[in-house]
């Protein structure tokens, strides 16, 4: 991992005043924004929520089904939220969770009403446009019972070239048979610093489906989300699409704890290195029967750069089902050969290959949201730099 | 169309064409026969462009262009098209999708083109992950279909093929060599009359494919030559009869390339 100096970085003095209308943001702003999955000029969000720099700049939900405050509110409102703030993240844990701990700048705090099922997605975004701006963000997301709620995030820097540390505590927890959906776009810089903490418990029956997208380069991001199935029946599964240029260190993984029967996880990772380096991880542990979990992580090295993947099984009683499958390889030229006999050239067919590996499409997701990806996805280097 | 002038191809240090000279007129159809391990499907292979295929001498002609040396993908635009025995999985690359591409920005109805082959409910499939042997050659057909070639280069039209399917696949292929591909419905007549008939190069070993199509010409491939020009059926019979005995006489001979015994009596 690359070292990291908070010190670097001014956690104070940044703050932004509110934006009643996201549409106002400037172009190139807009730009970088729908590139991590976040469109303004869109209502297609059941509610929509902005945080820039050292502020929550924007808060507004548009379903009564949904409650969404900045969490400095909502601690305000709910007298600090006993039950849920640093209750999956211990404020300790490490130098980051500290320093967030110490100065919350905002962050969303999002709460479903029982048996609602919010259709429409809610929208975040994390913006940092700041050069040098260090971001301190506190997230926490409750699905109440029967419920049915789909976030999409996106965090991005004003520029490519942005200096910035984002700092991210998220904590989830869906209720008995709750469903939640989180899709999160990256879209960094080879200046950013990021580092999100995420924990989630999933009770009786509940769902919790992450979707995780990165394909533009990052200085160095860590994050290893981790959920706990507590209650019997609960079901988690991660998607993720990495890539990682020259100039990117990326170390992430997924952990999925069965503590309870019946409980699924299913961790699946798409990875390509054009150049960077790229640390998959992978923890499924199982700790009650009948339990079931697979763990997929597939990486391609195209030019250059390093993949370590590390799967890892942990079962600690008799009856469990647990399974991974780590491979690093290369494009297959017969493929390639293969496409080049319809009539691509070599370049068209190696994105082709390149675009059904990374199988985002098995994400779901649609509008403006999938046409960025799909252009992003059409810049990807193939052939390394 | 083609035309093949005394070409040598050569995999690594192993020379596998022996000076082949082939034409083949437009709209007519070849069949190539040869006994395991003879050439043929390398002469596919070359003529496709693949690498690890190297030219060592003599040129190919298509639609009057040398493509001895021309990338593989620019010899499927000018009109080569070819149906792979063991094409690969691309995990993530629907059929569909893949269809769509064959075409190269002409229009054409996926679906329609699917339900010819009996293959609608694959478009949204990976291509070619876990198809059977008979799947395959449908998903062949169907991109082939798309892409719409002026020469069609098919390697065992009926290998792990079933009675069922055989007759499927014998009459797409027949279709395909027909030029019937784009007539949509409600096309008119004279288009119809109008439409240019493909060429065919198709390698058989058991020969069922004949029952379908109307093979003009045949040969034998036999050691990296080709020898015994004649009808196809006639080859098949006597294949049938003498196995490949008679080519060996047949290439040891002074001038080479007589026609068979039993063709000529036939003929």
């Amino acid at each position: 991992m690359k070292d990291v100096n908070l010190a670097d970085y001014s956690f104070t003095g940044l703050e932004r005043g509110q934006i009643a209308d996201l549409r106002s943001l400037d172009a190139s702003d807009k730009e970088r924004i729908l590139h991590a999955g976040v469109d303004v000029e869109s209502d297609a969000a059941s509610a929509v929520f902005m945080h820039m720099d050292q502020s929550t700049v924007h808060c507004e939900s548009r379903d009564p089904g949904l409650e969404l405050l900045d969490i400095k509110a909502a601690m305000k409102k709910y007298d600090g939220l006993p039950e849920y703030a640093w209750k999956l993240v211990p404020r300790d844990k490490d130098e980051f969770t500290r320093n967030v701990a110490e100065n919350v700048h905002g962050g969303y705090f999002i709460r479903t009403k029982p048996g609602a099922k919010i259709e429409r997605p809610v929208q975040s975004c994390l913006f940092l446009k700041a050069d040098g701006a260090g971001q301190n963000v506190h997230n926490i997301v409750i699905v109440e019972e029967d419920s049915e709620l789909h976030i999409l995030t996106g965090c991005s820097t004003a520029h490519s070239a942005t200096s910035a540390a984002h700092l991210g505590i998220t904590e989830y927890y869906v209720k008995r048979g709750g469903k939640l959906t989180f899709t999160m776009i990256h879209n960094w810089g080879v200046n950013a610093t990021v580092r999100p903490r995420s924990v989630g418990v999933v009770e009786e029956n509940g769902v919790f489906q992450s979707n995780y997208v990165l394909l533009n380069p990052v200085g160095t991001l860590q994050m290893y989300p981790a959920i706990h199935l507590n209650g019997r029946g609960a079901v988690a599964r991660f998607n993720s699409v990495i890539v990682a240029p020259e100039g990117s260190h990326v170390d992430t993984g997924n952990r999925v704890i069965m503590n309870a029967p019946e409980t699924r996880a299913e961790i699946i990772s798409r990875t390509i290195t054009t150049g960077g380096t790229i640390i998959a991880r992978g923890h499924i542990a199982g700790h009650a029967v009948p339990c079931r979990g697979h763990l997929e992580c597939k990486g391609l090295i195209l030019g250059g750069g390093r993949m370590l993947a590390i799967p890892e099984l942990d079962a600690t009683v008799e009856g469990v089902d647990l399974s991974h499958e780590a491979a690093v390889g290369k494009i297959a030229q017969r493929e390639i050969e293969y496409l080049m006999a319809r009539g691509m050239d070599e370049a068209e067919a190696t994105s082709t290959i390149v675009r059904g590996f990374l199988n985002v499409d098995i994400m779901g997701l649609d509008g403006p949201l999938a046409k960025a990806i799909q252009e992003q996805m059409e810049q990807i280097d193939a052939h390394g730099s | 169309m083609l035309t093949i002038e005394d070409l040598h191809v050569s995999i690594g240090e192993r020379e596998v064409l022996r000076g082949i000279n082939l034409h083949i007129k437009e709209g007519e159809t070849f069949i190539l026969f040869g006994p395991n391990g003879s050439g043929k499907t390398s002469l596919l292979m070359t003529l496709m462009g693949f690498s690890g295929y190297t030219v060592t001498g003599g040129r190919i002609v298509f639609r009057s262009q040398d493509i001895t040396q021309m990338p593989m993908f620019e010899r499927a635009r000018l009109g080569i098209g070819m149906s792979f025995q063991r094409p690969p999985t691309i995990h993530g690359l629907k059929t569909r999708h893949l269809v769509q591409q064959c075409a190269r920005g002409r229009e054409i109805d996926p679906e329609a083109l699917a339900r010819r082959v009996n293959f609608e409910e694959f478009l949204e499939r990976d291509i070619n992950a876990g198809f059977s042997g008979g799947e395959i050659k449908r998903s062949e057909l169907l991109q082939l279909m798309a892409q719409k070639p002026g020469l069609v280069l098919f390697d065992e039209p009926e290998s792990g093929v079933d009675l069922e399917n055989m007759q499927l696949i014998g009459k797409v292929v027949r279709r395909l060599l027909d030029g019937e591909v784009d007539a949509l419905p409600g096309a008119c007549a004279k288009a119809l009359k109008c439409k240019v008939r493909t060429s065919g190069l198709i390698i058989t070993h058991t020969g069922y494919i004949l029952d379908y199509i109307n093979a003009d010409r045949g040969q034998v491939l036999f050691d990296g030559r080709l020898c015994c020009e004649a009808r196809p059926r006639d080859i098949l019979e006597h294949i049938r009869s003498y196995g490949y005995q008679e080519c060996i006489k047949c290439l040891n001979e002074p001038g080479g390339l007589q026609p068979l015994e039993v063709t000529r009596t036939a003929s």
